[in-house]
């Protein structure tokens, strides 16, 4: 029988490989459509740890809202967007040494931050969860932290208005069909019948014609 | 046993590999807004990691408003993005610089 810790521990080195290995594709692959399914990858080994750390709502949303939503609003527009990849990888290489440059120096900093603090390493404790992480997250949500939450619903509120009204387009010049004019329309302003003698005389001048007059369309 | 160390030292790593996105891919947008949501990503596993540790629920209820602006962010982002593909047919940041002073 394998120790649950040790098992923990192992969960989690797999999961963080996957994480930092499609971080990494997602920078680096050519394809911006395969960038954002590595992206999606990331988020999905990310919500896993976050299971390791017993957040299970918030694992649960990160999946529902970002990879349901955000992701596949990604991928629409990578997709609908016809884009040259080639002009856009011109400074790869050259911007290759700056970028890991800066990502190395930072992330050595960072861990050598992290490394005084680990004297005092904690260890994962009680869940302060108690049995239901939901529950200790809404208590929490809509008793103390109520008007910040009211705040985030107008703030999607306001995006959604947003994003419709920037990519909202009125084209000129285009011809439409206004299909309430159409029905309203009476015969009588696009027909007219002639009322007219069935037979002439031969010695008449031309016969003249049954005319249909059609007025333009408005 | 898993400490807090491990969170962190993922949220760093993956805000390093963000950081060096924004710097070898500066020509396309979309990758940009992509690294952007990775950063956001690491901030938000310090938060859970916090929370977790430190045993208390603001950590979480920050990682769940990160989320909501960051959804908000990215919706108008993609509209902007789409704007701009619409008006110059091109994502290269490089060749959108008609406010440059």
């Amino acid at each position: 029988m394998i120790d649950p810790n040790l098992f923990q521990l192992i969960c989690f080195y797999a999961f963080g490989a996957v994480t930092v290995i499609s971080a990494l594709a997602v920078i680096t692959l050519r394809n911006s459509v395969h960038a954002v399914l590595a992206l999606v990858l990331t988020f999905f080994s990310t919500a896993c740890i976050w299971m390791l750390a017993e957040a299970e709502f918030l694992a649960i949303a990160l999946i529902v809202v970002y990879v349901g939503a955000v992701m596949v609003l990604f991928l629409f527009v990578v997709m609908m967007l016809d884009i040259d990849m080639e002009r856009l990888r011109e400074g790869f290489v050259r911007f290759l040494p700056v970028g890991l440059m800066v990502a190395v120096v930072m992330l050595l900093e960072m861990l050598a931050l992290i490394g005084v603090r680990v004297m005092h390493a904690q260890t994962l404790g009680a869940n302060p969860a108690g049995d239901s992480n939901t529950a200790w997250l809404g208590k929490a949500l809509y008793s103390q932290y109520l008007l910040p939450f009211e705040i985030a619903a107008l703030i999607l509120t306001v995006g959604v208005v947003a994003a419709v009204a920037l990519t909202l387009r009125q084209r000129v010049g285009v011809k439409r069909q206004y299909a309430s004019q159409q029905v309203q329309v009476n015969p009588r302003d696009r027909v007219r019948v002639l009322k007219m003698a069935a037979e002439r005389p031969v010695d008449d001048a031309p016969a003249q014609e049954v005319q249909t007059s059609q007025e333009p369309r408005p | 046993m898993i400490t807090l160390s491990h969170f962190i030292v993922l949220g760093a790593i993956l805000f390093c590999i963000a950081v060096a996105g924004l710097f070898i891919n500066r020509k396309n947008v979309i990758v940009l807004l992509m690294a952007i949501e990775l950063m956001l990503l690491a901030v938000n596993i310090n938060f859970v990691a916090f929370s977790r540790f430190g045993h208390d629920v603001a950590g979480q209820v920050f990682v769940f408003f990160i989320l909501t602006v960051a959804a908000a962010e990215s919706a108008i982002g993609l509209a902007i993005l789409v704007l701009l593909f619409r008006n110059r047919s091109t994502v290269n940041v490089a060749e959108i610089d008609s406010m440059k002073g």
